[in-house]
């Protein structure tokens, strides 16, 4: 039967009866509306549907939906202020860290997530840290720029 | 998930336990446990294991990701400790690096935020990284069920790819490992022939724990335990005492290689053939050996070691 459940995304609660079978992906993406979060492979592989939850990185169509009752989750939604994009999306624009943009939504979760825990990470680490992220186009080089980019620049602003 | 229905089947169910004593309960009603999922729903997918229609959520007990140390003067680690808490913990990277080197590979950053020693111990791959390390530290699986508490030593909880001894109403709420061997010096490491350094299954894995005569001449004590070489992950007696009483060099290394290798019982499957796996154990266990030697002389080498132990 179904399960009664909050889900706050992007800081908004959403009051929701699910299926305790259903996938945090499926849940965002149908009940809550938000289909930044990709799905890819649907297997944990790929990342496109990366969500934080409670600042944690989670491939959230292998993540059920009732485990993330009362947490905090955050989508690629939930980046953005408004229509300002933040310095890491603006970074993945100018170094061409997107191409078709399918795994750009959990790319940009995933460097959140890497920089939230390790403000200034080597490329060796950046590269490790996207590596549950699968992009197909860009080669990766613009994305590790990107990120080593925002890195650098939040370091001499601190 | 592939799309849900409007009105799931009845028969589905989940709880979320505040407590053990409430996921006890829900699992003597036939609920089973979820942490991170991340075996689970994945395995569930590939038609490994149906989903369970009752389901308990321990994600959020108090107290089980706590890590300190046990009764017996070693570490206890909370079930719901993270791979990602493992390879950060300060006792962790210093007392029994070799599980350092396991949690840091296992998946990607996202399997390791969420997956928990608990889940990866309850699921009993012969590949799971973390298993060889655990034995060498006479890893204890500490279980609760109806009955009481239970000790139980991992090598008898293990008792075949996917299977365990532990029955379904009992919950891991623990792991204990043991101080390391008193007298000397002691170092660790976990090694595994990989494709790939992330999202990866070890082809062939080997740790190592190797304690020093105080003067560091003298192997005073070994652990060897290999990894995706049998239906579940073992020790290997031969390779133990073929260290003790050595140097710790060159030749105790190779040979205590070519004990594992001779211990292995290997499949062949898509990573690799039984031939080359066993070929293989030979080298791995011989890198995790010398790795585990080198850091109970006091060098360094970086977590993981998988990612720098070549030509050793």
């Amino acid at each position: 039967m179904a399960v009664d459940i909050t889900l706050t995304v992007n800081g908004v609660p959403y009051p929701l009866a699910v299926d305790p079978h259903a996938s945090l992906l499926h849940t965002v993406r149908t009940d809550v509306g938000l289909t930044g979060a990709k799905e890819g492979c649907d297997d944990s592989e790929c990342g496109a549907c990366m969500m934080l939850v409670d600042g944690r990185p989670v491939n959230s169509c292998s993540y059920l939906a009732v485990q993330a009752d009362g947490a905090q989750v955050t989508t690629v939604e939930g980046l953005a202020d408004g229509g300002t994009l933040n310095p890491l999306q603006e970074a993945f624009l100018v170094r061409g860290g997107v191409q078709c943009g399918f795994c750009t939504p959990g790319m940009l979760v995933s460097a959140t997530a890497l920089l939230e825990s390790n403000p200034a990470p080597t490329e060796d680490e950046i590269r490790i840290a996207v590596s549950g992220n699968l992009c197909r186009c860009t080669g990766y080089d613009g994305i590790v720029r990107a990120v080593a980019e925002v890195a650098a620049k939040r370091a001499t602003q601190a | 998930m592939s799309a849900t229905s409007a009105t799931p089947p009845a028969a589905r169910s989940y709880v979320e336990a505040h407590d053990v004593a409430g996921a006890l309960a829900a699992m003597s009603a036939g609920a089973r446990p979820i942490a991170g999922g991340t075996d689970l729903v994945v395995g569930a997918r590939h038609g490994k294991a149906p989903l369970p229609d009752a389901l308990v959520g321990i994600h959020r007990i108090p107290g089980l990701d706590e890590m300190g140390p046990a009764a017996g003067g070693g570490l206890r680690i909370g079930a719901l400790v993270t791979h990602a808490r493992l390879v950060a913990d300060p006792a962790v990277l210093s007392g029994y690096t070799g599980l350092a080197d396991a949690a840091a590979i296992v998946g990607s950053h996202a399997t390791r935020a969420n997956g928990t020693l608990g889940g990866n111990v309850m699921n009993s791959s012969p590949a799971m990284d973390t298993g060889a390390s655990l034995l060498c530290h006479d890893g204890m699986a500490v279980l609760v069920g109806p009955a009481g508490t239970r000790h139980v030593p991992l090598a008898e909880l293990w008792s075949g790819p996917g299977r365990t001894t532990a029955s379904d109403d009992e919950l891991l709420v623990a792991v204990e490992l043991a101080p390391p061997a008193a007298g000397g010096p002691t170092g660790s490491a976990y090694v595994r022939l990989q494709y790939r350094r992330q999202m990866e299954i070890a082809i062939v894995g080997a740790g190592a724990v190797v304690t020093l005569s105080p003067d560091g001449a003298r192997v005073t004590d070994a652990r060897v335990a290999i990894t995706a070489l049998a239906p579940v992950i073992h020790r290997v007696p031969d390779a133990e005492s073929a260290l003790v009483g050595s140097d710790g060099g060159a030749d105790a290394a190779r040979a205590a290689g070519d004990a594992a290798a001779a211990a292995a019982r290997p499949i062949s499957d898509v990573r690799g053939s039984a031939g080359y796996r066993r070929a293989m154990a030979a080298v791995i266990a011989r890198r995790a050996v010398l790795t585990a030697v080198r850091r109970a002389r006091g060098e360094p080498v970086a977590v993981p070691a998988s990612d720098t132990t070549f030509g050793s």
